[in-house]
C-alpha cells in the first residue's frame, strides 16, 4: 500500500499544468479516489503528481446563457447540494447522492470521474442523458467533445495526451422535462451494477427521450432501442415495460462475481422500467 | 451507594480511542527503528526454483534481506498448532511444519518467502521489487471437499487425501439406527462459507532486542500476548521466557484473527537480534486479506430424523472442514471441540453424531473467527429445524418449542447431559423464544405477510435459537477430549498503600470494554469508586501469566479469577480491621468501603486498612505486611449463553434483493455487569452475522487467488444495511462461577446468520426453494427464483 517515489505539484492555473502536463510520466491529481488506491497497488506509477484540484478557473457551478457550466474540479458533494443544480438538472444532484460515501463524494469530482471513465462510474450515464459537452484544453487549445463522443471504450475518452479536462456545459433542460437516475449498487464498492438515467420531454405523449446506461457494458451508453419504443408514446404502464424489456440488448455485457452478464442485463431491464416509470 | 454491578456506566476507554489517543503497534517508535516488508508467494502452489536477493542487498537503506534458507540455516522451527484432534482410529492428526519462512515450496498465496529490511517502509517495498524469485507453478485446490477425494492435488507428502484428521463424536450406531427408523428424515447439503474477519487495525509486530539485557521485546497486536510469549519461546525460537516481553498494546478488534501465533511475530523478534536493531512490520489490508486467519468454510451434509409426532429422534453431520495450507494455533479445535459439542443444541434429541474431515487446502489458514465453530453448528441445526417444519408442514417456532430442553437452574436441578460430551450448566430455552416471538409480534406478522403477498411484496420472517459454550475453556473437561490444552484465567489485585487499586488480568481487552467491565466489578465489590481502579493488561511483564480474550470467556473466566483475588484482599484486611478496631473478625461486616464492628458504630476505611498494611507497626501479630493477591482460576465447566433471534425481510423479487426489515434479539448470557457494553456486543455481533447470511464472502478462484481480496470486492455489512436492534435479554445466572456470568461476545453472530437466511427462504416460499448457500446475494436469490 505504498506508491512508488512521485513528486507532487500543485498546479496553480490550467495553463500551467498543461504545460506540466508535457512530462510523460506526469498525472493529473483531481480528488484521487481512482488514482491513489491504483498507485499505493503500483498498478500505476507516475513520477509526477499534478494536483489540479485546487485550481479556482475549474471550480463551481454558474449559469451562463443557455447552459449550466461546471467546473471539472467541482467535488460530487457540490453538485448534490447545489441550488442551480437542484432547479434545472436534479438528476445531476440525484446521481451525485448516489456516488460512493460521504468521503468520495466530499473529494471526488466530476471531472476526475469522466477522464478516468471507470465502466461503472455513476457520472457518464447522466452527461449521456443531459447533452453534456465536455470542454477541454491542451497544448493544441481548446475543445469541446460531446458527451455521445467523449466515452470511446473501456476506461478510453476522447481525451488526446496532455489534454485535461476543463468544463462541463449543459443546456438547461426546457420546462416539460422530467428526469431520472437509478442506480443499482455493487455492495462491496457502492459502484453502479447497473445505473439508468433517463430525461424525458413531453406532454401526455412522449416527445423526447434520452435513455442511457452505466455499468452494464464496457463504456456507458445511449440505449436507442428503448428510446425508440417510447417516443410519441403515452407512457402507460404496458409502454414502459415492453419498451424497459428492450434495454442493454445488442451490447457486450460487463460480468463479475457480483453480476454475471445474464443478471446484469436483467437488472438493466429493471432499472430501465424503474427509472421510466419514476418519470412517466 | 448503589450497586456497580447492573449499571450502564460508559466506556472508561473511549476517551482516548475517540480523540485519537489510543495506542496500537503502528504509533510505537523506538530509536534506530528499521522497516521490514515481507515477501508472499503470488502462486496458491509453487516450486521455489530461485531466489536472488543480490539487487536488493545492493540498494542503500536496505539493511537485510533474509529468505528461507536463512531460517532454515538457523534451526528455527514453524509456529505450532496449539491443539490436538485425532484421527477416530486414533492414529494422531497430520501436523506439518510452518515455517516462518519458506524455503521450497509455496502452499498458498500469501505464503512468507523473504523478509526485507530497510530504513524505512518506502524503501523496504522498494527493494522487495528487486528481489528476484523464480516460481514453478503447481495445481492446487482450494475446497476442503474436493481435497479429501482421490486425485486432488497434495498439499503435504504427510497427510494422504490432504486430511489433518477424520474426528468423530457421539453415538455412530445409535443414531443411524434412530435415522433408519425415523418417520421423517429433512436432509440438507451446503456450504458455511469462509469468512475474512477484517479487524480495523491491520496486524501489526515489532522485535526489540536488547544486547545489554539479553533480552527480547516482542509488541504485536495481539488479543493473547503471555500464549504468544509461551509458543514462540518454546515451540519456535527456544528462547528463555524470562527474556522475552510480549506487549499487546492496544488493539484495533481482533474478532478471533488475532489470538493466533503468526509467523511474523518470531520472524520480526529473530531478525532484531540479527542485525541488533528494532524491526517493525506492519500489514497492508491487502496482506491482512490473504494473511489473518480466515473462518468457517465447511462442506457439510446434515441429516436430522423425527417421529410421527415431529420429535427429534436423531442428528447425523458430516463435515469436510478447511483447515488451509498450514494449522494455525486454533484451527482444529475450531471445528471439532467447539462444533461437534454444540450439535446437541437447545433439543432433547436423543442420538447425536458427527464426523469431522479436517482438509489441507491451498489456502489461507482457517481458525477462529467470532462464533468460532459453534455459529457452524447452530447454522446446521436451525437450518435443519426450519427445513424440516415446512417439509412437515408444522410451525418452525411450534416444532423447537416443542423439542426444547425443559427448564433446569443448574442448581437445585442438574446440568442437562448432551450426546456430544458436554453438560450444559443452566437455562430456560423456552423463555427466550416466547419473549423474541412476542417482541415480533408472530401471529400478527403472518397476517401482515399474507396481506403484503397480495401486493406483491414478499416479507419473511426467521426464526433461529441457538446454545454456545464459551468461558473457554475448563481444561479437565477439554483435555477428556483429548486436546493437549487447558485454559484457565490469572489475577492479581494489587492494593496500593492510599488504597487505589491496580488489577492485573490475563485478559486482553481490544474493544470488549475490560477497562469499564472489570473496573465495576472491583470497585463494587470493595465498595469504593471506580476512579480509584485501574485495569491493567497485555503486557508479560506486568501480567503473571494469561490466557488472552476469545470465546466470550473474559469476565467468565478472568472475571472470575479477579473476583478469587478480591475475596482474598477481603480476607486479610478483614484480619487487618479487626486488629485495629480490636473486635474479633467474626464480629465485623464489610460494605460500602468499610469495616465495621456489627451493631456499632465503629468502623474503619479501605484506604486505612490499606494503608495499614504498607506501614504496619500496629499490626496483627505473624501476619505479613501488604495487600496484594493473585489468583488463578479454572473453571469448572464452559458457561452456556443461548437465546432465540427473529429476522424479518423483504426480498424485492425482480432483482433479488434483501432487505432487513427488522432484527430481533431475546440472549441469556447470565448476569450483566454492563447491559449498555452488553447491547453493543449483541449488535455488533448481529451484524457480523447478517454480513455472512447476506454480504461476505471469501471466494478463491481455480488458481488459489482471493478474487475478493480487497473492500472494493469483499462486502462488509454497512450501517444502512441493518435495522436499529430490538434487544431483549432473559437472566439465568451461571451456576458455578462467582459472577453468575456467561458471556455475551459471541451470541450476537451466533444466533444471526442462520435467522436471516430462514427468514429469505420463508419470503420466497411461493418459489419453493428449499435451500441456498450464504451469502444471500441478489444475484443468488435471482437466480433461485428463476431456477437458473
Amino acid at each position: 500500500m505504498i506508491p512508488s517515489e512521485f513528486d507532487y505539484i500543485k498546479a496553480k492555473s490550467i495553463d500551467e499544468a498543461i504545460s506540466l502536463l508535457k512530462d510523460g510520466d506526469a498525472k493529473l491529481l483531481a480528488g484521487g479516489h481512482s488514482l491513489i488506491p491504483a498507485m499505493k497497488l503500483r498498478l500505476n506509477r507516475p513520477t509526477k503528481l499534478i494536483d489540479i484540484s485546487r485550481i479556482a478557473e475549474m471550480k463551481g457551478i454558474k449559469q451562463e446563457d443557455g447552459e449550466l457550466v461546471i467546473g471539472a474540479m467541482t467535488t460530487h458533494y457540490e453538485i448534490m447540494t447545489n441550488d442551480l443544480i437542484k432547479k434545472h438538472l436534479p438528476i445531476l444532484s440525484q446521481a451525485a447522492e448516489l456516488i460512493g460515501d460521504v468521503q468520495v463524494r466530499n473529494k471526488g469530482t466530476l471531472g476526475g470521474s469522466l477522464a478516468h471513465a471507470d465502466p461503472s462510474a455513476d457520472w457518464p450515464a447522466s452527461m449521456l442523458v443531459t447533452d453534456a459537452v465536455i470542454v477541454v484544453a491542451g497544448a493544441k487549445g481548446k475543445r469541446a467533445i460531446k458527451a455521445g463522443d467523449f466515452f470511446t471504450g473501456f476506461f478510453m475518452t476522447a481525451l488526446e495526451e496532455g489534454e485535461i479536462v476543463t468544463q462541463i456545459r449543459i443546456p438547461l433542460p426546457s420546462a416539460n422535462t422530467k428526469s431520472a437516475y437509478v442506480k443499482f449498487m455493487q455492495p462491496a464498492s457502492r459502484f453502479a451494477i447497473v445505473g439508468c438515467a433517463v430525461v424525458v420531454t413531453g406532454n401526455g405523449s412522449i416527445d423526447d427521450i434520452k435513455v442511457a446506461f452505466t455499468g452494464v457494458s464496457e463504456s456507458a451508453f445511449r440505449d436507442t432501442a428503448v428510446e425508440n419504443a417510447l417516443k410519441g408514446k403515452k407512457a402507460d404502464t404496458e409502454t414502459i415495460k415492453n419498451a424497459a424489456d428492450q434495454a442493454a440488448e445488442g451490447v457486450s455485457i460487463l460480468s463479475d462475481h457480483f453480476a454475471g452478464e445474464e443478471y446484469r442485463k436483467h437488472l438493466a431491464k429493471v432499472y430501465a422500467k424503474r427509472a421510466l416509470t419514476e418519470v412517466a | 451507594m448503589c450497586s456497580l454491578i447492573g449499571q450502564s456506566v460508559k466506556r472508561v476507554e473511549d476517551k482516548r480511542f475517540i480523540t485519537g489517543k489510543g495506542k496500537y503497534t503502528d504509533d510505537i517508535v523506538l530509536p534506530d527503528m528499521t522497516h521490514a516488508y515481507i515477501m508472499r508467494s503470488p502462486y496458491a502452489h509453487a516450486n521455489i526454483l530461485k531466489i536472488d536477493t543480490s539487487k536488493a542487498l545492493a540498494m542503500e537503506g536496505v539493511v537485510a534481506v533474509f529468505t528461507g534458507e536463512d531460517i532454515a540455516k538457523a534451526g528455527i522451527n514453524g509456529v505450532p498448532c496449539g491443539w490436538q484432534v485425532n484421527f477416530n482410529t486414533g492414529e494422531t492428526m497430520k501436523e506439518p511444519p510452518h515455517p516462518l519462512l519458506v524455503k521450497d515450496k509455496v502452499l498458498h498465496a500469501g505464503d512468507s518467502v523473504a523478509i526485507v529490511i530497510a530504513e524505512s517502509r518506502e524503501l523496504a517495498v522498494d527493494a522487495a521489487e528487486l528481489v528476484e524469485i523464480d516460481y514453478e507453478e503447481l495445481p492446487c485446490v482450494t475446497d476442503p471437499f474436493k481435497a479429501i477425494q482421490d486425485g486432488a492435488p497434495l498439499v503435504h507428502d504427510i497427510a494422504p487425501n490432504n486430511k489433518c484428521f477424520v474426528w468423530e463424536l457421539g453415538d455412530r450406531q445409535k443414531t443411524d439406527d434412530h435415522i433408519a427408523k425415523s418417520h421423517h428424515v429433512t436432509t440438507l447439503e451446503f456450504v458455511n462459507q469462509r469468512m475474512v474477519p477484517n479487524a480495523i487495525e491491520p496486524r501489526a509486530a515489532i522485535g526489540d532486542y536488547d544486547i545489554a539485557h539479553d533480552k527480547h521485546t516482542l509488541y504485536t497486536t495481539s488479543q493473547n500476548p503471555h500464549l504468544i510469549r509461551l509458543l514462540m519461546c518454546a515451540f519456535v525460537l527456544g528462547l528463555p521466557e524470562h527474556k522475552v516481553r510480549v506487549v499487546a498494546p492496544d488493539v484495533g478488534g481482533g474478532f478471533g484473527s488475532k489470538i493466533f501465533h503468526y509467523t511474523e511475530e518470531a520472524l520480526v523478534t529473530w531478525a532484531s537480534k540479527q542485525i541488533g536493531r528494532p524491526v517493525k512490520w506492519v500489514a497492508e489490508r491487502s496482506e491482512s486479506f490473504i494473511t489473518d486467519a480466515h473462518g468457517r468454510d465447511h462442506v457439510t451434509k446434515a441429516e436430522m430424523g423425527f417421529d410421527k409426532d415431529g420429535n427429534v429422534m436423531a442428528l447425523r453431520v458430516r463435515t469436510a472442514a478447511n483447515l488451509g495450507a498450514y494449522l494455525s494455533t486454533f484451527g482444529t479445535a475450531v471445528p471439532t471441540y467447539l462444533h461437534g459439542t454444540l450439535l446437541q443444541g437447545l433439543y432433547t434429541t436423543p442420538a447425536v453424531h458427527v464426523e469431522v474431515t479436517g482438509a489441507f487446502t491451498h489456502t489461507n489458514a482457517v481458525d477462529a473467527y467470532r462464533g468460532a465453530g459453534r455459529p457452524e453448528a447452530t447454522y446446521v441445526l436451525e437450518r435443519l429445524m426450519e427445513t424440516a417444519a415446512k417439509e412437515m408442514g408444522v410451525d418452525p417456532a411450534e416444532l423447537r418449542l416443542k423439542n426444547f430442553i425443559p427448564p433446569f437452574d443448574g442448581i437445585t436441578q442438574p446440568g442437562y447431559q448432551t450426546q456430544v460430551a458436554l453438560q450444559y450448566d443452566s437455562g430456560n430455552y423456552h423463555a427466550v423464544l416466547e419473549r423474541a416471538l412476542e417482541m415480533v409480534d408472530y401471529k400478527g406478522f403472518r397476517k401482515e405477510q399474507a396481506e403484503a403477498r397480495k401486493q406483491g411484496k414478499y416479507l419473511g420472517i426467521g426464526i433461529s435459537t441457538y446454545i454456545e459454550a464459551c468461558g473457554i475453556a475448563p481444561s479437565a473437561v477439554v483435555g477428556s477430549l483429548g486436546a493437549r490444552a487447558g485454559l484457565f484465567e490469572s489475577s492479581q489485585v494489587r492494593i496500593q498503600p492510599t488504597g487505589k487499586v491496580s488489577v492485573y488480568t490475563g485478559s486482553h481487552s481490544h474493544g470488549q470494554g475490560h477497562e469499564t467491565t472489570f473496573a465495576q466489578v472491583v470497585a463494587d465489590k470493595f465498595g469504593i469508586s471506580m476512579n480509584d481502579v485501574e485495569i491493567i493488561h497485555g503486557d508479560s511483564d506486568s501480567v503473571a501469566f494469561g490466557m488472552g480474550t476469545y470465546g466470550s470467556r473474559s469476565l467468565a473466566v478472568g472475571g472470575s479469577a479477579i473476583v478469587k483475588s478480591i475475596e482474598k484482599v477481603l480476607q486479610k484486611g478483614a484480619k487487618i480491621a479487626a486488629h485495629k478496631l480490636e473486635a474479633a473478625e467474626a464480629d465485623l461486616e464489610y460494605a460500602g468501603g468499610r469495616w465495621t464492628v456489627k451493631g456499632t458504630d465503629k468502623s474503619i476505611g479501605f484506604g486505612d486498612v490499606a494503608l495499614t498494611a504498607y506501614v504496619p507497626h500496629d499490626y496483627p501479630q505473624g501476619l505479613e505486611p501488604g495487600l496484594d493477591f493473585s489468583s488463578f482460576y479454572d473453571p469448572t465447566n464452559f458457561t452456556y449463553p443461548y437465546g432465540a433471534h427473529i429476522a424479518v425481510v423483504e426480498v424485492d423479487i425482480e432483482t433479488g434483493k434483501t432487505t432487513l426489515k427488522r432484527f430481533i434479539a431475546c440472549d441469556d448470557v447470565g448476569n450483566v455487569i454492563n447491559p449498555m457494553i452488553v447491547d453493543g456486543q449483541i449488535h455488533g455481533g448481529v451484524v457480523q452475522g447478517i454480513g455472512q447470511a447476506l454480504f461476505e464472502e471469501a471466494i478463491y478462484d481455480s488458481n488459489g487467488q482471493l478474487i475478493t481480496g480487497s473492500y472494493m470486492d469483499y462486502t462488509m455489512p454497512r450501517a444502512d444495511d441493518v435495522p436499529m436492534f430490538e434487544v431483549d435479554r432473559t437472566v439465568t445466572p451461571c451456576p458455578h462461577n462467582p459472577l453468575g456470568v456467561k458471556g455475551a461476545g459471541e451470541a450476537g453472530t451466533i444466533g444471526s446468520a442462520p435467522a436471516v437466511v430462514n427468514a429469505v427462504l420463508d419470503a420466497l416460499s411461493p418459489f419453493n426453494i428449499k435451500d441456498m448457500n450464504m451469502p444471500l446475494t441478489p444475484q443468488k436469490v435471482w437466480k433461485a427464483i428463476h431456477n437458473k
